[in-house]
């Protein structure tokens, strides 16, 4: 029972990781460069959500809409004013810039909202479930549906909509979609989009679960949702899934069996190990080329 | 006829490199018009700037009257200008009719007219009907070549632009990719190819231009090019 009970912690963790890392291997799928600011963006989401639910008094539901309208603005501007005229430009300047955009992001809210944590509180109202001796938060139960029904609908849209087939074209061959008439720059800034809504509901999500936000709460995650796509295989969206999911297991259960200091350090090293083993991560493939 | 592309003195960089070095050359509707050249000759580097996948540095280009020059590369095909670019770049993660959907992107039509288009297609390229539900990377590369055809075909173009078309197949293949080129113009798309293969090219072709390091050497129609003494030494080995 013990187990099991950790076993779901680990699983609810890990939707949330999964929610997290689908903005990152999407956008490193189109856009070929790793949003660092991601993190950043569901810490932002997770103070609207406050904002919305504490000061203006604005039930869970429609204080979350709000963070993924925010959310997505964010997400969009960012991609334009930092990201864009650096297409073509080297990874490594890209990379630099995304880091310092989430320093901006870090330091921005920490001008506005100051450095007090603030207590969050719980967007989920439903009360626990008690089977046997196993007890199940509310929080956990409506973290997995909601990361279940993203995952479903994700896959929906990008396997069975014309968007979505528009955006793996894009993903595939730039140039190649372009003379579809594919329009790239509008193709990204969707990805962007869809990304950053992800990232203000894992942040409500995220913040429900652990209710302690300051300016600093979505570095970790975020971080931790970068190796969960990297686990997963980088790009690959049911990567990104199942890479979450399995990453909030193992931090869960090291926490549980071997120690809470060092259940980061198993993290990464899970990184570390799947970098020397399968650099393409568990779902990730190398495209062959046919001549 | 009606003059359908213009390019007048276009040259294209590459950074330091001058790829294309000031050339003009016209296509009228209706007409098969090739160039013809070595590697690097800046063939492809023409096509590209056709349709604005890479900026030209000087010159203009205007097609069916209209100055495209400094158009983006998703409204060019709009307009009706098409490209097979060099090395099919089908979608290889999407299915053959998914790819034929995407070539079907900027179509506004009802879905009746797009679906009696993709029926034709299957019906001149049988082989992609068998393999409509299968991934593009999985095809050979003639199926490839047919699938990047017909995928340009979707947009209903008035003028398809081929970029070595016959790249990588064999003898027999190349038979039959060029006819289906043929097949494509009698239905009233106008066609600029870029080959290598000058022999095949000259023989579908009305008129054809000789490129060498990125200008123009010798133009005029294709069968006198084809028995032109210094064409036949340099690009066609007798």
């Amino acid at each position: 029972m013990e187990f099991l009970s950790y076993l779901l912690t680990g699983i609810s963790l890990g939707s949330v990781y999964a929610i997290i890392a689908l903005g990152y291997t999407m956008v490193y799928g189109i856009a070929k460069m790793l949003n660092f600011a991601h993190g950043d963006v569901i810490m932002v989401g997770g103070y609207v959500v406050f904002i919305g639910m504490n000061q203006i008094g604005l039930p869970p539901i429609l204080a979350i809409i709000v963070a993924m309208g925010v959310c997505t603005l964010l997400g969009i501007v960012i991609e334009r004013v930092a990201y864009k005229p650096l297409r073509g430009a080297s990874s490594l300047a890209v990379l630099i810039t995304a880091i310092g955009v989430s320093y901006l992001l870090q330091n921005m809210a920490l001008l506005i909202w100051g450095s007090t944590p603030k207590s969050f509180p719980s967007v989920v109202s439903i009360p626990k479930i008690t089977v046997g001796t196993l007890s199940i938060s509310g929080e956990t139960i409506v973290t997995i549906v909601v990361a279940a029904l993203i995952m479903v609908g994700l896959t929906f849209f990008i396997n069975k909509t014309k968007i979505g087939h528009a955006m793996q074209a894009v993903a595939e061959d730039k140039g190649a979609a372009q003379l579809m008439g594919i329009n790239v720059d509008v193709t990204i800034s969707i990805t962007f989009a869809i990304g950053s809504a992800l990232a203000a509901i894992a942040g409500a999500l995220l913040c429900s679960s652990y209710p302690l936000l300051q300016p600093t709460t979505g570095a970790m995650p975020g971080i931790k949702a970068f190796v969960a796509a990297v686990f997963g295989g980088i790009g690959s969206v049911p990567g990104a899934m199942v890479g979450g999911i399995l990453l909030g297991i193992i931090e869960s259960l090291s926490k549980a069996y071997i120690s809470t200091q060092l259940s980061d350090a198993v993290v990464f090293s899970v990184l570390i190990v799947v970098l020397l083993v399968k650099p393409t991560g568990l779902l990730g493939k190398k495209i062959h080329e046919k001549v | 006829m009606a003059n359908m592309l213009h390019v007048e003195n276009l040259r294209v960089d590459y950074g330091a490199i001058k790829a294309v070095k000031g050339i003009s050359f016209d296509v009228n509707e209706g007409e098969i018009v090739t160039l013809i050249g070595a590697n690097g000759a800046g063939k492809t580097t023409i096509l590209h700037a056709l349709s604005a996948l890479h900026r030209a540095t000087e010159g203009t280009i205007s097609f069916c009257g209209q100055d495209i020059t400094k158009m983006e590369a998703h409204k060019i095909i709009r307009l009706g200008l098409a490209q097979v670019p060099e090395g099919r770049r089908v979608f290889a993660g999407l299915t053959v009719q998914q790819n034929l959907e995407m070539g079907a992107y900027t179509r506004v039509d009802s879905p009746a007219e797009i679906q009696k288009d993709y029926e034709q297609i299957y019906q001149w390229l049988p082989r992609l009907k068998e393999r409509q539900k299968q991934q593009a990377g999985t095809l050979s590369g003639g199926e490839q070549q047919m699938l990047a055809i017909g995928r340009a075909l979707m947009s209903k173009p008035k003028m398809l632009l081929l970029d070595e078309p016959s790249m990588g197949l064999s003898p027999l293949l190349v038979k039959e990719i060029f006819k289906i080129i043929q097949q494509v113009n009698r239905t009233g798309v106008t066609i600029l190819l870029v080959e290598q293969n000058a022999k095949m090219a000259l023989e579908i072709a009305n008129r054809a231009y000789v490129l060498e390091t990125g200008l123009i050497k010798m133009q005029g129609d294709a069968q006198e090019l084809a028995n032109n003494i210094e064409v036949r030494k340099a690009y066609l080995g007798c």
